[in-house]
């Protein structure tokens, strides 16, 4: 016992270097698989905080962009609208609509809007901090949007902040589908360019060229993104001999130097959906 | 000032100027990336003893990686840098005088050709470590060898302005020295 304790006297520094660094290492491979670290919901209170106040500064410089991305996208729904289209008119009787429901259908996604409060480009792995958290209604996996097109997914949440795995992480693997066609593959980043996206595994039998655009695909399996949202414009088509697929490099639409709001979508049929995947019988 | 206060404001002052300014600087390349936070650690006062540094190198570590948003990253490099110093001064530092006069490592102290040798030694070590965990997560060997090179570069250029921008004193650690 008594040599023990000379032990580790004589390694004390040593020891406390393999431990401090056991204890890091330990975090760093907990986090990475769940996400999930000491003090997170603390920690992400305060430099949620901190990042609000310097994000006031910022925000500033970045009013005049913002304001056109809101603008360009208020102009892109309008669009959409039923009275920006017309055709003659098909009707041949009156019909009395007796149905009690709306046949429009069910409400599947609701969008909540959040502050970017910080962001990153210029990492490995980035991530974004919104001001919105648990108490105003996030819940982790959500799908994130900006104006122009997918930002990400939600992974962790504290009462008011959230933080958020943007599509710019190592990490981050989203399904995409190709608007023509509608071929699905997925989707990374290499690390390279915050500008372009890699989307892998799409068929040799699609018929791509430079410029198709890309969008969410219908299945997504936890993320709940809503279908159909844009992601970019193919950049660059490449070729590998020996598989049966191209890997595509995507232009991304969404700048995200520029990111200042978001929406987080809330799929509210995702637990009856997730309920009904669980009783598939697993043999 | 008193150390205790000056350190204070430094370990917020670093990890404000890492988070804020360095990391919101646009990416050159996928190498090049400014770190400068561990500048820090190697600005601690000698007379911390050794467990208290790796202490405080861990919860600086930790502080930086709260803001990047991976906690563990940064951590394991401080702690490995915070662990060699005490090593690494005690080669440097000169041996003719038994007590030393000045209260931390800089090129007044330890002179300019030691203090560049401490500097680069503790930068390439620090980023070999950082970069050594990213890699074995995703990258290649390039990715490790170009990444290191690029960022250390940079780093000692950080480093260099920093020295120019702030000229530290070489405070007296006690009086009866003189």
């Amino acid at each position: 016992m008594r040599n023990i304790f000379l032990f580790i006297r004589r390694f004390f520094h040593l020891l406390l270097f393999l431990a401090l660094e056991g204890l890091a290492i330990y975090t760093i491979s907990k986090y990475n698989k769940t996400h999930q670290a000491f003090f997170a919901s603390v920690s992400n209170e305060v430099t949620g905080s901190i990042s609000e106040k310097y994000n006031r500064v910022e925000y500033y410089f970045r009013l005049k962009k913002t304001n056109e991305q809101l603008a360009n996208e208020n102009a892109n729904l309008r669009r959409m609208l039923g009275s920006s289209f017309e055709g003659p008119d098909t009707a041949k009787a009156t019909v009395i609509d007796s149905l009690a429901k709306d046949t429009l259908g069910v409400r599947k996604f609701n969008f909540l809007v959040a502050k970017v409060v910080n962001n990153s480009v210029s990492q490995e792995n980035n991530y974004i901090t919104v001001h919105r958290g648990a108490k105003q209604g996030v819940k982790v996996d959500m799908g994130v949007i900006g104006p122009d097109g997918i930002v990400g997914k939600v992974i962790f949440v504290s009462d008011n902040y959230s933080r958020i795995m943007s599509i710019l992480n190592r990490k981050s693997r989203v399904s995409a589908m190709l608007q023509k066609g509608l071929y699905t593959g997925d989707l990374e980043w290499d690390g390279k360019d915050p500008d372009y996206f890699t989307l892998s595994k799409i068929p040799k039998s699609a018929k791509v060229q430079k410029g198709d655009t890309v969008l969410t695909s219908n299945v997504s399996e936890k993320l709940s993104f809503p279908p159909g949202v844009m992601v970019g414009r193919v950049a660059e088509i490449s070729t590998d001999p020996s598989s049966n697929f191209y890997t595509l490099r995507v232009k991304s639409a969404t700048n995200f130097y520029t990111l200042q709001y978001v929406y987080l979508a809330d799929n509210l049929l995702w637990e009856e959906q997730s309920l009904l995947e669980a009783k598939t019988p697993k043999d | 000032m008193s150390g205790l206060l000056k350190n204070t404001i430094r370990f917020i002052f670093f990890i404000l100027v890492q988070a804020y300014v360095l990391d919101k600087v646009p990416p050159l390349h996928e190498y090049v990336k400014p770190i400068l936070y561990f500048l820090f650690i190697l600005w601690l006062p000698f007379g911390i003893s050794r467990s208290l540094l790796m202490i405080i190198a861990f919860a600086f570590g930790l502080c930086m990686d709260y803001f990047t948003g991976t906690p563990g990253l940064h951590s394991i490099p401080c702690i490995l840098i915070a662990y060699v110093r005490p090593f690494l001064l005690n080669i440097l530092l000169p041996q003719e005088t038994t007590e030393l006069s000045y209260s931390e490592p800089s090129s007044k102290s330890l002179g300019a050709a030691p203090y560049s040798i401490y500097v680069i030694i503790l930068t390439f070590l620090h980023h070999a470590c950082l970069v050594l965990v990213e890699w074995l997560q995703f990258g290649d060997f390039i990715f490790f060898i170009g990444k290191v090179a690029a960022s250390t570069a940079v780093s000692l250029l950080l480093i260099f302005i920093t020295e120019m921008l702030f000229t530290r004193k070489g405070k007296y650690r006690t009086n009866a020295a003189i």
